[in-house]
C-alpha cells in the first residue's frame, strides 16, 4: 500500500467521510426526489423541491432568517468586544473568574435557560409586572411571541461564543504596543482602532461564524420565544422533516440554506481578511 | 543648552520608594546613560521621561517646558522599547509611518521621512515585510526607524539590544553610537550591560537601589570611581580596607614581581587565567585575608605558575577612595 492510499484511509479523512461527506450526500441526494401522499420518498427524480423555494411566502421567510441571524450577530459582538476587553485588563486570577461567569449558563440546560425568558417576558411576567407596580404601563406589553423576543434569546443564547474567541484574541496580544502606539502619539481611542482592533479580527470572525451559522440553525429559540408568527427556516425546514413529512422539500431547503450560508462566510471571511493574516498563514 | 531637567524626582510604588529624589540634567545632543543592575530603578526613571509612569513628587522639564504630568502621545520624545513593541499586522514601512499619520504630517513628507529612517537604519530592502518575516536585529531596526522617522527632541532607549546576541549586539551599538551623531538628537539609553554604556556614552549615570551612585564621562567613572558600588560595577577592581578608608586598584595597575622584597607586599598565586590579548593572575595576599587581580598584557613575556610567590605592588596614585 502506497502512502497516498494510506492518506486517503486515515482515521481523519474515514472520520470526516462518514459523519460529515455522508450524510451531506444523503440530504443533497433527497432534495431531488419525490414523495407519496404519506411521506415516503420515492426515487424519481424531481427539481420541483428546489422551484417551490421561490415562493414568496418561503423567500420572506429566508429573508427575515438571514435578516436575524446578521443582526444577531452584530449586537452579539457589540455587546461582546466591550465585556472580553474588559476581562482581558483584569488580574489573572480575576480573569479566571469571570470566564467561569461567561461560561456558567453552558452548565445549565438550555431549554431551561429558554423557558426562564418566558417567564420574563410573558404578560404576567416580571418585566410587565415590575413596570406595572412602578406604574409606567397601564396594561401588559406584548413582548413574548415577538421578533424582539427571538433576538433577545438569540443574543443572550450566543454571546459566550462570541466572546470567548475574542478574548482569546485579545489576550495574544502583546499589551506594550499600546504604549508604544501613546509614546507614537496615538489617543487611546485611535490606538485601539489601528493597533488592537486590527489583531483582533480572527477573534471576530471565528464568534462572528459561529454565532451566524449556529443562529440560522436555531429553531428552539424560534418555537419557544417567537410563537406561531416568526417562523425561520430552520423551523421550516424541522416542520418538513417532521410534521409536513416532505424530506425531499426539507432537504432542498437545507441545501439552498447551507450553500447561501457558506456564501455569506465567505464574504465575511473576505471583508476581514487582510494581508498580514494572509502573511502570517504563509508562513505556518 | 539643557535639554531635560530632572529635579527633586522621587517614585514610590505602593509606598515603597523605586527612586529616591534625585535631580539630573541632559545636555542637548548628549548620548547620556542611565546604568545599573535590574531593580535599580533606571527603567522607572526612563519611563517616567517618556511619561508612562509620573513621578510621586519633583518635577521633569523638556526643552525648559514642564512636562511631569504630560501624557506620552503629547511628548516630543519617543522610546525605543527593549521587546521592539512593533505592530505586528503593520508592515515595516506602515509602523515607520504610524508615528507621522498620528501627527497627521502631509503625505509627502511622511514618504520622505519614511525614506529617510529606512537609509539610517539599513532597512531599504525590507519595507513591504511584516515583522515576523524580520530577524531580531532587523526588527530591532524597524523599532529605531520608528522612533527617529518623528525627529524627537530626545530618543530613549530601554535596553534596545538586550535580546539580541553578542556579536549582532556588538554591530548595533557601533552603529547607534554613529546614527546619534550623525542626527545629534539626545539619547538617553538604558543599560545593565557596563561594556555597552562605556563604549557608547558621552557620559554614565551610575544607578544602585534607586539612587544616582556617580555621574561622569566613561573615564571618570572607570578611573576616578567615587563610590564602592561604582569602583566593582564598572570594570574589574581590587578593593582594599584599612582603618580609615576604603580603595580601589584597577588590575591593570597591580605589578608583579618575581622578586619578593619587603617593602613590596607578597602573595601565591592562586590561579592564571589565559585571555589571549591579555592574562590574569589571582593572587592571594599573605598579610591579608584577601585575593587580588593582576592583569598583564601580551608584552609580558615571563612564566607565572600557580603557587609561586610574588611581589606584588602598585603606585599610590593609583589607590582611589571609594568609602571609608
Amino acid at each position: 500500500m502506497n502512502k497516498r492510499w494510506f492518506g486517503i484511509l486515515s482515521p481523519v479523512v474515514l472520520w470526516l467521510c462518514f459523519f460529515m461527506m455522508v450524510p451531506m450526500i444523503a440530504v443533497v441526494g433527497v432534495s431531488f426526489l419525490s414523495r407519496d401522499t404519506v411521506g415516503n420518498l420515492v426515487w424519481t427524480f424531481n427539481i420541483s423541491n428546489y422551484t417551490r423555494f421561490f415562493d414568496p411566502l418561503y423567500l420572506g421567510i429566508y429573508w427575515d432568517t438571514i435578516w436575524l441571524s446578521v443582526l444577531t450577530t452584530l449586537l452579539c459582538l457589540l455587546l461582546s468586544y466591550p465585556l472580553a476587553y474588559y476581562i482581558t485588563t483584569a488580574g489573572p486570577r480575576t480573569q479566571k473568574w469571570m470566564l467561569i461567569g461567561v461560561t456558567v449558563p453552558f452548565w445549565i440546560n438550555f431549554l431551561i435557560r429558554t423557558y426562564a425568558w418566558v417567564l420574563i417576558l410573558r404578560t404576567q411576567g416580571l418585566v410587565n409586572m415590575g413596570l406595572e407596580q412602578l406604574g409606567m404601563i397601564s396594561e401588559p406589553m406584548q413582548l413574548l411571541y415577538t421578533k424582539g423576543a427571538v433576538l433577545l434569546g438569540m443574543v443572550y443564547t450566543f454571546i459566550p461564543y462570541m466572546v470567548l474567541p475574542i478574548y482569546v484574541s485579545l489576550e495574544q496580544m502583546d499589551k506594550r504596543q499600546l504604549e508604544a502606539a501613546s509614546d507614537l502619539g496615538a489617543s487611546r481611542w485611535s490606538a485601539f482602532w489601528r493597533v488592537t482592533l486590527p489583531q483582533t479580527k480572527s477573534g471576530i470572525m471565528t464568534g462572528g461564524v459561529l454565532v451566524f451559522v449556529t443562529t440560522t440553525g436555531m429553531f428552539v429559540i424560534t418555537d419557544i420565544l417567537g410563537g406561531a408568527k416568526s417562523q425561520m427556516l430552520s423551523n421550516i425546514i424541522q416542520n418538513q422533516f417532521l410534521s409536513a413529512r416532505d424530506w425531499p422539500f426539507g432537504a432542498a431547503l437545507s441545501v439552498i440554506f447551507m450553500i447561501s450560508s457558506l456564501i455569506i462566510i465567505w464574504l465575511f471571511n473576505r471583508a476581514l481578511r487582510s494581508k498580514y493574516e494572509s502573511a502570517k498563514e504563509a508562513r505556518a | 543648552m539643557i535639554m531635560i531637567r530632572l529635579e527633586n524626582v522621587e517614585k514610590h510604588f505602593a509606598g515603597h520608594p523605586v527612586v529616591h529624589p534625585l535631580s539630573l540634567k541632559i545636555e542637548e545632543g548628549e548620548f547620556l546613560t542611565l546604568l545599573g543592575p535590574s531593580g535599580c530603578g533606571k527603567t522607572t526613571i526612563l519611563r517616567m521621561i517618556a511619561g508612562f509612569e509620573h513621578p510621586t513628587s519633583g518635577v521633569i522639564t523638556l526643552d525648559n517646558e514642564d512636562m511631569t504630568y504630560l501624557p506620552p502621545n503629547k511628548r516630543d520624545l519617543n522610546l525605543v522599547f527593549q521587546h521592539y513593541a512593533l505592530f505586528p499586522h503593520m508592515t515595516v514601512e506602515q509602523n515607520i509611518q504610524f508615528g507621522l499619520k498620528m501627527k497627521k504630517l502631509p503625505v509627502k513628507e511622511q514618504r520622505e521621512r519614511i525614506d529617510e529612517a529606512v537609509r539610517l537604519t539599513q532597512l531599504s530592502a525590507l519595507t513591504k515585510r511584516y515583522p515576523h518575516q524580520l530577524s531580531g536585529g532587523q526588527q530591532q531596526r524597524v523599532a529605531i526607524a520608528r522612533a527617529i522617522a518623528n525627529k524627537p527632541k530626545v530618543l530613549l532607549l530601554d535596553e534596545p539590544l538586550g535580546a539580541l546576541d553578542l556579536q549582532l549586539r556588538k554591530n548595533l551599538q557601533t552603529e547607534l553610537k554613529q546614527l546619534q551623531r550623525s542626527l545629534g538628537i539626545t539619547f538617553i539609553y538604558v543599560t545593565h550591560d557596563q561594556e555597552e554604556a562605556m563604549m557608547m556614552s558621552d557620559r554614565i549615570v551610575i544607578m544602585n537601589n534607586g539612587r544616582i551612585e556617580q555621574i561622569g564621562t566613561p573615564k571618570v567613572i572607570y578611573e576616578r570611581p567615587e563610590t564602592l558600588f561604582a569602583a566593582t560595577f564598572v570594570g574589574e577592581n581590587n578593593i582594599f580596607h584599612t582603618e580609615d578608608r576604603l580603595y580601589a586598584v584597577r588590575p591593570e595597575k597591580i605589578r608583579v614581581h618575581h622578586e619578593v622584597t619587603a617593602d613590596h607586599q607578597s602573595g601565591i598565586i592562586h590561579d592564571i587565567v589565559y585571555l589571549g590579548n591579555i592574562h590574569k593572575l589571582i593572587i592571594q595576599l599573605d598579610e591579608e585575608q584577601s585575593f587580588v587581580t593582576s592583569v598583564l598584557d601580551f608584552t609580558d613575556q615571563r612564566t607565572w605558575e600557580i603557587g609561586q610567590s610574588v611581589g606584588v605592588y602598585w603606585a599610590p596614585q593609583d589607590e582611589v577612595t571609594v568609602g571609608r
